[in-house]
């Protein structure tokens, strides 16, 4: 067990070295100062040339969005048909069937928002082809969106009062050209030469030692793999995902995957330091997320190493702790540190089935994305971070009877209202939902859906309802893991969690820019002693209790009908 | 709009050829001086090929070390956990069964003595390890079967155990294919 937690703390420290010089640079090429990419320069100027891109053009906030929504919807329509059609689309040598309309509809969504929800297994519901030019191409975009969208709040805070939230178009492709790729072409090179196939042949059949004869799945893998970590995507290209011996071959890609999945979101926040010249608020924020994380983490980890209570009680030892669900060569401190981790980035990939995990675990996984904003996804966990913050703000605001400010900036009833909103949204999606669906099982159960409501659950009582919620809220929290022994392919699930996906991601979006360009756009106002220290660590740990508070209010009650209940029935 | 359409539609179209296609060939050709040529690493005896080495395959016989359950049966086509609560009484009693038949194919084993993972389905279905001390609990039942002496099984599965990366991080394995080939040659050079 010692050698499973120090390979966790080194997995931790590598990301923390790696993340910081990174964040610096990210913070230099959204200024345009000299990187050491500078070489690509003439392959963006063609990239705007022959996109009738003007890279000098300056967008407001409300012209950003234009530009983000657009071609957003755009990619929904291109994926949408790609998958419909994928049947009769070349690289198919597996020789799979086109998506049903109503699973197309999930999967484009959950692609676009860099959720990566699955509801069809990657070995039989895609081909190489749509693998590609719709799940590749789609954790590419929909990562630099995220990105993009950061570096425009972050325009918006920079200058004291100003319009302009930078230029969509560039910060987007910049984020792909500059940051995305090159860090895709390592990762995916470490894994095909640790085992990651990367050619384009269908699958094999053999002939097993023992005599039985077994197909094995394959495919041009490795570089989906690398860009779905790299850019908190998380979408498998096999079913089992990370778990996949093929997917994540041994220990050493297992630290690849984990760092790189974590890299983005951590650089993020020193980007946010640098990039805004306030790296004592960067350093707060880093420290408070860290926190939560832990709080997250260290529970996850002591009941997955103390094992399933009731085998205990059959009589059986677990010296490697509670191993179903888990792989043996990553063991059951990395699969919790995993956990932990994906449920609180917004990756969702697993490198073990979160249906097995023990009810303490599952709670917290389920926390992790109800919060999402520890560290939180490629670009949007900080604009999720900010939300709290505008509502910390506010609150302190009343309770030391001044007029709340924000960077220099009056936070007013407008800004408070949207964020309230944006927190709001969360607890009305995840629970109204989750009491339909529930109430679906219960009273609806023969329904002549493709899975009928009777046959969803995987597992009686509260674990089955825990695994409604935890569907619902990895939709709200763009995650996209599961506890995947829930019959989610039919109509109900497709279409429910795909409105859940579209508001989720877009509405977190929508108001953290709109409230920066409003903000942006107020007189600045000099900071005195009077004013509220956003960047002390006693307003950090007001901004905690914040998430606390409007976390356990708003979810404390289904919580205590799954996982909670759960966790005493097996005592 | 227009022009926020034009643009995306033309940007959706680069973008595409350098995401979709140029970046996965790039990883392909590169794979090609991999292990395979980035097909997968396979296990050959005499030249057929028996197996991948990282995908677990199913051994039921008594002769063979055994792996893990599997929610696939091991068909690599398709990978899968059993997603089982730790609370559903149908996989409490399914890992009841599992320990009843193990102790019966190996007599001599306490129930106490079985490894957690010998009776839990793993995340893929295709985990193809197993940790070292449920090889040493095979060892008693494999010595039977194929009378081979206990000790020389014991050094067989200790020159097969996998120690943790860079001797430090992560648990230690054994690749049950791999093992049960040497068990076979062993038998062989006889």
């Amino acid at each position: 067990m010692t050698n499973e937690l120090i390979g966790v703390v080194f997995m931790f420290g590598i990301t923390l070295l790696l993340s910081y010089p990174l964040g610096k640079y990210i913070a230099k090429f959204f200024n345009g100062e000299k990187t050491f990419t500078d070489f690509l320069n003439p392959f963006e100027r063609f990239i705007y040339r022959i996109s009738g891109i003007d890279p000098n053009e300056k967008m407001n906030w409300k012209q950003f969005l234009k530009a983000m929504l657009t071609i957003n919807l755009l990619w929904l329509v291109y994926a949408f048909f790609l998958l419909i059609f994928q049947d009769k689309l070349p690289l198919n040598p597996d020789g799979n069937a086109a998506q049903s309309p109503d699973l197309a509809f999930n999967t484009a969504i959950s692609f676009l928002v860099n959720c990566n929800l699955q509801h069809y297994s990657g070995e039989t519901g895609l081909t190489y082809f749509t693998q590609l030019f719709v799940i590749t191409f789609l954790q590419f975009v929909s990562a630099a969106t995220g990105i993009a969208a950061l570096a425009g709040v972050l325009n918006g805070l920079k200058e004291k009062t100003t319009e302009n939230l930078g230029n969509f178009w560039t910060l987007f492709i910049k984020s792909i050209t500059r940051l995305l790729l090159p860090l895709s072409i390592i990762a995916a090179v470490l894994l095909v030469f640790n085992g990651t196939p990367s050619s384009f042949d269908g699958k094999d059949t053999i002939t097993t030692l023992q005599g039985d004869t077994v197909q094995v799945s394959r495919g041009p893998a490795a570089a989906m793999i690398a860009i779905k970590h790299i850019g908190t995507n998380g979408g498998g290209w096999f079913g089992a995902n990370s778990a996949h011996p093929l997917e994540n071959p041994n220990y050493f890609t297992n630290m690849l995957e984990m760092i790189i999945q974590v890299l983005l979101p951590m650089a993020m926040i020193f980007a946010f330091g640098f990039y805004i010249k306030r790296k004592k608020l960067a350093r707060v924020i880093f420290g408070i997320m860290t926190i939560g994380m832990l709080c997250l983490l260290i529970p996850t980890i002591i009941s997955e190493v103390y094992g399933n209570p009731a085998l205990q009680k059959m009589g059986l030892l677990q010296p490697t702790g509670a191993m179903e669900g888990k792989e043996v060569r990553f063991g059951v401190v990395a699969s919790g540190y995993w956990s932990t981790v994906t449920t609180i980035i917004s990756t969702g990939s697993v490198n073990s089935m979160h249906d097995s995990f023990m009810p303490m675990s599952n709670l917290m996984q389920l926390l992790g994305m109800m919060i999402n904003a520890f560290y939180g996804g490629c670009g949007v966990g900080i604009l999720n971070y900010l939300i709290y913050i505008i509502i910390a703000v506010f609150i302190s605001g009343l309770m030391v009877g001044r007029t709340p400010e924000f960077m220099g900036h009056k936070v007013e009833a407008r800004e408070v209202k949207i964020a309230a909103l944006v927190t709001l949204l969360s607890a009305f999606l995840v629970k109204g939902f989750t009491a339909l669906a529930a109430y679906m099982v219960a009273h609806h159960p023969d329904i002549a859906w493709s899975v009928k409501p009777s046959a969803w659950l995987n597992n009686p009582s509260y674990h089955g309802f825990s695994e409604m919620l935890y569907e619902f809220t990895s939709a709200n929290a763009n995650n996209g893991s599961g506890m995947e022994g829930l019959g989610d392919n039919n109509i109900f699930w497709n279409i429910t969690t795909g409105i859940v996906l579209l508001l989720a991601r877009f509405i977190p979006i929508i108001g953290p820019v709109a409230i920066v360009g409003l903000l942006a756009n107020k007189k600045h106002i000099p900071e005195s002693p009077g004013t509220l220290r956003t960047d002390s660590w006693t307003f950090g740990m007001m901004t905690f209790a914040v998430i606390i508070v409007i976390n356990a209010l708003s979810f404390f009650p289904a919580l205590a009908l799954g996982p909670i209940a759960e966790y005493f029935s097996l005592k | 709009m227009k022009k926020n359409l034009l643009i995306s539609l033309k940007l959706t179209l680069v973008l595409i050829l350098l995401c979709s296609l140029l970046y996965p060939l790039l990883i392909a050709g590169i794979g090609k001086a991999a292990p395979n040529a980035g097909k997968g690493e396979t296990v050959s005896i005499n030249g057929k090929v028996v197996g991948y080495e990282k995908i677990g395959q199913k051994f039921a016989d008594d002769k063979y070390f055994w792996g893990r359950p599997s929610a696939v049966d091991y068909n690599a086509a398709g990978s899968a956990g059993s997603n089982k609560g730790p609370s559903n009484p149908d996989y409490l009693k399914t890992v009841a069964d599992r320990i009843d038949s193990f102790l019966v194919h190996n007599p001599g084993i306490k129930k106490e003595e079985i490894p957690a993972e010998m009776v839990t389905a793993s995340g893929s279905g295709l985990d193809p390890d197993i940790s070292p001390l449920s090889a040493m609990i095979q060892i008693k039942r494999i010595a039977m079967v194929r009378n081979i002496p206990e000790p020389t099984l014991k050094a067989l599965v200790e020159t097969h155990t996998e120690i943790p990366l860079a001797g430090m991080f992560g648990p230690s394995k054994v690749n049950v294919l791999k093992l049960n080939i040497a068990l076979d040659n062993l038998q062989q050079k006889k």
